[in-house]
């Protein structure tokens, strides 16, 4: 079970607003976040990350606390066990897509599993200059894995990708999140997308939900 | 018309003793600037950038002074490791290193800061320290930075004569470099002995240059 409850101030040009959300998601199910631009979704990612420091609240996993503000413990983003899919996929251009799965994690067994899971093995060599769109989702997806993390962030990992493209790769995010039966939390501003993966979504409008859980599959 | 080959090692010998040494002493420099947010940054790049406007007959007579058996750092090294500073190959390094730091720190920070802070995130987010992060998602990703800042520094300090004279002198086989020797030359009057030594810097330079310049249209390419 993840719960947290997160405040922090944002700026945003001459306007500022407050994040404050309170959650709890059981293990195994995929929240989809949605909201317009700047309305405080990637920051909600990276604070969970520890990526960025909230001004006060908690996350917790488990038993295993990631942040607490009043018993000022904050978790840095290598200590928490969390996969993120960053929305330009943030591969490393000077490793192939095995090397980036296996500079996750040093094992070429699991290696090889998430690649045929990614469905990927005759990538496996390439460079992510030389990857399509798709290729390159799903190898951010197989890296972020790879640790066999509690959480799996995805901010918005679809938006670059054309519409066709979109749909098939969603319904592939999510075999694959069953399959691993990872707990998730995808980030997009797109109603339709949100709705048609996710289990729960929620809905953020200046950094506050704009409606309790909006739909429960 | 007779060509001394010993002003050309001896550059060559400082060209590369400075290189090594800056590449060392500026990546951690650099990659400290290129993720501190402090306004202390700000004072400390500006010392590290001086050598850059300032005359380097000011910075070679400061250095002078500093290194000189007198002063404090000349003595600690003659007392602690039997080395005089002034006048010496030893000496010329030093004054070399900070002549062309900024080159070198100049070159590594702008490589460090055009790798994407994502990347870095990523690695971090996958479990790597700050060091491990350096050294296989920074660094690899900053090769034309990397080459950058040792095809300047070595061209700069190959080429240093303000500094080189005040802190060395002209000591044959010792500190006397390519760019004494051409001084020299001219000052006797000896302007075709001046121009051998100066022709052969100026194509050693353009090629350095002209490798990087390559190197940065082919990166750009790809």
């Amino acid at each position: 079970m993840l719960r947290f409850y997160l405040k922090k101030r944002l700026v945003a040009g001459k306007k500022s607003f407050d994040l404050e959300l309170e959650y709890a998601l059981a293990d195994g199910e995929f929240l989809g976040v949605r909201g317009p631009s700047g309305s405080g979704k990637s920051t909600l990612i990276r604070c969970l990350a520890g990526l960025e420091t909230p001004d006060e609240g908690f996350i917790k996993i488990g038993e295993e606390d990631w942040y607490d503000s009043r018993r000022r413990i904050f978790a840095p983003a290598r200590k928490r066990r969390v996969g993120v899919v960053f929305q330009d996929y943030a591969l490393f251009p000077n490793m192939t897509v095995l090397g980036n799965i296996l500079y996750a994690k040093a094992d070429k067994a699991r290696a090889r599993e998430l690649l045929e899971l990614t469905r990927l093995t005759e990538q496996a060599d390439q460079f992510p200059r030389e990857l399509s769109g798709g290729q390159k989702q799903r190898t951010a997806l197989a890296r972020a894995l790879a640790r066999e993390p509690e959480l799996l962030l995805l901010d918005e990992p679809l938006s670059s990708l054309d519409e066709e493209l979109r749909d098939s790769l969603g319904d592939e995010l999510v075999r694959i999140q069953r399959a691993t039966d990872i707990t998730a939390i995808m980030v997009s501003h797109s109603k339709a997308e949100t709705r048609r993966l996710c289990t729960e979504v929620l809905e953020l409008r200046s950094g506050h939900l704009n409606d309790d859980k909006l739909r429960v599959y | 018309m007779n060509i001394d080959p010993l002003p050309f090692w001896v550059s060559l010998r400082l060209g590369t003793w400075v290189t090594l040494v800056l590449v060392l002493v500026c990546f951690p420099l650099a990659w400290l600037f290129s993720q501190a947010k402090g306004r202390w940054t700000v004072w400390v790049e500006s010392i590290a950038s001086l050598p850059l406007v300032l005359s380097p007959t000011v910075l070679g007579f400061y250095l002078l002074l500093a290194l000189s058996p007198r002063a404090p750092i000349g003595r600690f090294f003659e007392s602690a490791f039997h080395v005089r500073l002034a006048f010496s190959f030893a000496g010329i390094v030093i004054g070399g290193c900070i002549s062309s730091l900024p080159f070198m720190l100049t070159a590594l920070k702008t490589g460090m800061r055009g790798v994407p802070g994502n990347l870095i995130e990523a690695s971090y987010s996958l479990g790597k320290g700050r060091l491990e992060t350096a050294f296989r998602v920074v660094v690899p990703n900053m090769k034309t930075g990397l080459i950058a800042g040792i095809v300047t520094t070595f061209a700069h300090s190959i080429g240093e004569f303000g500094v080189i004279l005040m802190i060395g002198g002209s000591v044959p086989g010792l500190t006397k470099v390519v760019s004494i020797a051409v001084y020299e030359r001219a000052e006797s009057l000896d302007f075709s002995g001046a121009n051998a030594y100066a022709l052969i810097l100026v194509v050693a330079s353009y090629i350095g240059i002209f490798f990087l310049n390559s190197l940065q249209r082919y990166e750009s390419r790809r």
